[in-house]
């Protein structure tokens, strides 16, 4: 599941369980989530 | 009286020139005048009274257990202790112990008497324990200032001599955090030296139970009762010393009276004939993701029925951040545990050259109670992620790691180094942190 579709889908799903404010802390987790697929994805050593 | 570190009253309680009773009677005394602090949540009073009474017949009878019996102790309640509501900090409904947390029995098995229970940041998920149903925990010196969290109370108590150590809790630097605020050594023992068992989990894989102390002496007696261990004094570090300064990631930003801290406590170590060059942890720069995406899931799972039966009960911020961990996907978990594993390796090569690491407790003072940001190098970030910067690899690593108190800023408040040993050490970074200590207080 790419970031995109994840963060889309975790809006809509909190939205729906009237929890709108958590928006925002999902956008940073969404960053910070794209930050360690691509740690993961560097060279061991990088 | 003048209160004083356990060491020294320890040795006046044994020779019979000073009874627990007055120890507990002058720790109840400074919580008596000092309510703007709101370390406690809840006070032991007649429970501590009669247990110093208790203590005093023993030491007098010729049956003292060490240096912690009669000694007045005060307990995160996040941590079980027979008799007292758990409360968490929280509205949630508390859990009601019947039988002490294992480090409680320990405690008490050493002659401590357990003075009361302090207040923290609501279920240890947070640093500044101002998110807390029992209203804020304030600095000792600046009431307009967080004592830091989460075990923000206990840091608090030690500070206002209102107690003689205190036991906390570490996820991402829950101990050494409020220490460092407080100006009081705080230690996080390597993962799973002292048991969790009995105390209110944030995140099982990155949980540590430490104490809190005025002197790193004080904090080896309480450790070594903590972990089981039979109760003796330290002795500092001799010879030469190496300590290696993590200089990229944990010195890009900080404060400037912390950074002037940190070259002032090089300079005494190289005075002092120490060793002391700079080094690199690789991959540190990723630590925060890692941390992020291991400490939501794993405190979501504590707390997933109360969250559906009581969510009105969290505080706010609490709250949205437990439910934050529940979008958290499973890949993205294993992802950073791989990771965790990578960056363990890089402290433990970073270590092989050196006998500690060597650097700040916290990059900023501590933040005025109820900030959401604070300025850094001209730049607002967010209070949380900065304060848990430097400290929150040790939790991933499980490395030990001390907070120790390094003089103040210009405007009195304390600032603090940090000193991280090798893995399975910890007695060690004691040694050392026991000369350290001497060179820079």
């Amino acid at each position: 599941m790419t970031v995109e579709a994840w963060l889309a889908a975790a809006i809509a799903d909190a939205e729906e369980r009237n929890l709108p404010e958590l928006r925002a802390l999902l956008e940073a987790l969404a960053r910070s989530t794209a930050a360690l697929r691509k740690a993961d994805a560097e060279p061991h050593g990088s | 009286m003048k209160v004083r570190g356990i060491t020294d009253v320890a040795q006046r309680v044994r020779g019979g020139m000073l009874s627990p009773v007055d120890l507990v009677k002058a720790c109840l005394a400074r919580i008596d005048a000092r309510p703007q602090t709101n370390a406690f949540i809840t006070v032991m009073r007649a429970h501590a009274l009669e247990q110093a009474e208790h203590a005093a017949r023993e030491i007098q009878a010729g049956r003292c257990l060490g240096p912690l019996h009669g000694i007045p102790i005060a307990v995160k309640d996040l941590v079980d202790v027979a008799g007292t509501p758990t409360t968490s900090g929280s509205r949630v409904p508390p859990r009601n112990p019947v039988v002490d947390a294992l480090v409680i029995r320990r405690l008490k098995a050493a002659g401590a008497i357990i003075i009361g229970k302090t207040n923290l940041h609501e279920f240890a998920f947070g640093t500044t324990s101002d998110e807390t149903a029992f209203g804020p925990v304030r600095h000792p010196q600046d009431p307009s200032l967080s004592a830091g969290g989460s075990s923000g109370g206990s840091a608090a108590a030690l500070a206002e001599e209102m107690c003689f150590g205190a036991v906390g809790t570490d996820t991402g630097g829950s101990v050494r955090i409020p220490a460092a605020a407080c100006g009081v050594v705080g230690l996080k023992p390597g993962f799973g030296e002292i048991s969790c068992d009995g105390v209110v989990p944030l995140s099982t894989s990155l949980d540590h139970v430490g104490p809190l102390a005025r002197s790193v002496c004080d904090a080896g007696l309480l450790y070594q009762a903590m972990k089981g261990s039979t109760v003796q004094e330290i002795a500092p570090a001799g010879g030469r010393l190496i300590l290696g300064v993590p200089r990229p990631y944990f010195c890009d930003r900080l404060e400037g009276a912390v950074r002037s801290t940190l070259d002032l406590v090089v300079q005494r170590l190289q005075e002092a004939g120490h060793g002391v060059h700079d080094l690199h942890v690789e991959g540190a720069q990723h630590t925060p993701h890692v941390y992020l995406h291991i400490v939501l899931p794993e405190a979501s799972w504590y707390h997933a029925s109360t969250l559906e039966t009581h969510a009105g009960d969290y505080s706010p911020g609490v709250r949205l951040r437990l439910e934050m961990g529940r979008y958290v996907l499973a890949e993205d978990y294993v992802r950073a545990s791989r990771m965790r594993e990578r960056l363990t390796h890089a402290v433990d090569a970073a270590l092989e050259r050196c006998d500690a690491l060597l650097l700040p407790t916290l990059p900023i003072p501590p933040p005025p109670v109820g900030a959401t940001t604070v300025d850094l190098d001209g730049e607002q970030a967010p209070v949380r992620a900065v304060m848990l910067s430097l400290t929150q690899l040790f939790n991933l690593s499980g490395h030990p790691a001390i907070a120790l108190p390094a003089g103040r800023g210009p405007e009195g408040i304390p600032r603090s180094i940090q000193l991280v040993g090798h893995r399975g050490r910890t007695e060690r970074l004691l040694d050392i942190a026991e000369a350290v200590q001497g060179l820079i207080a």
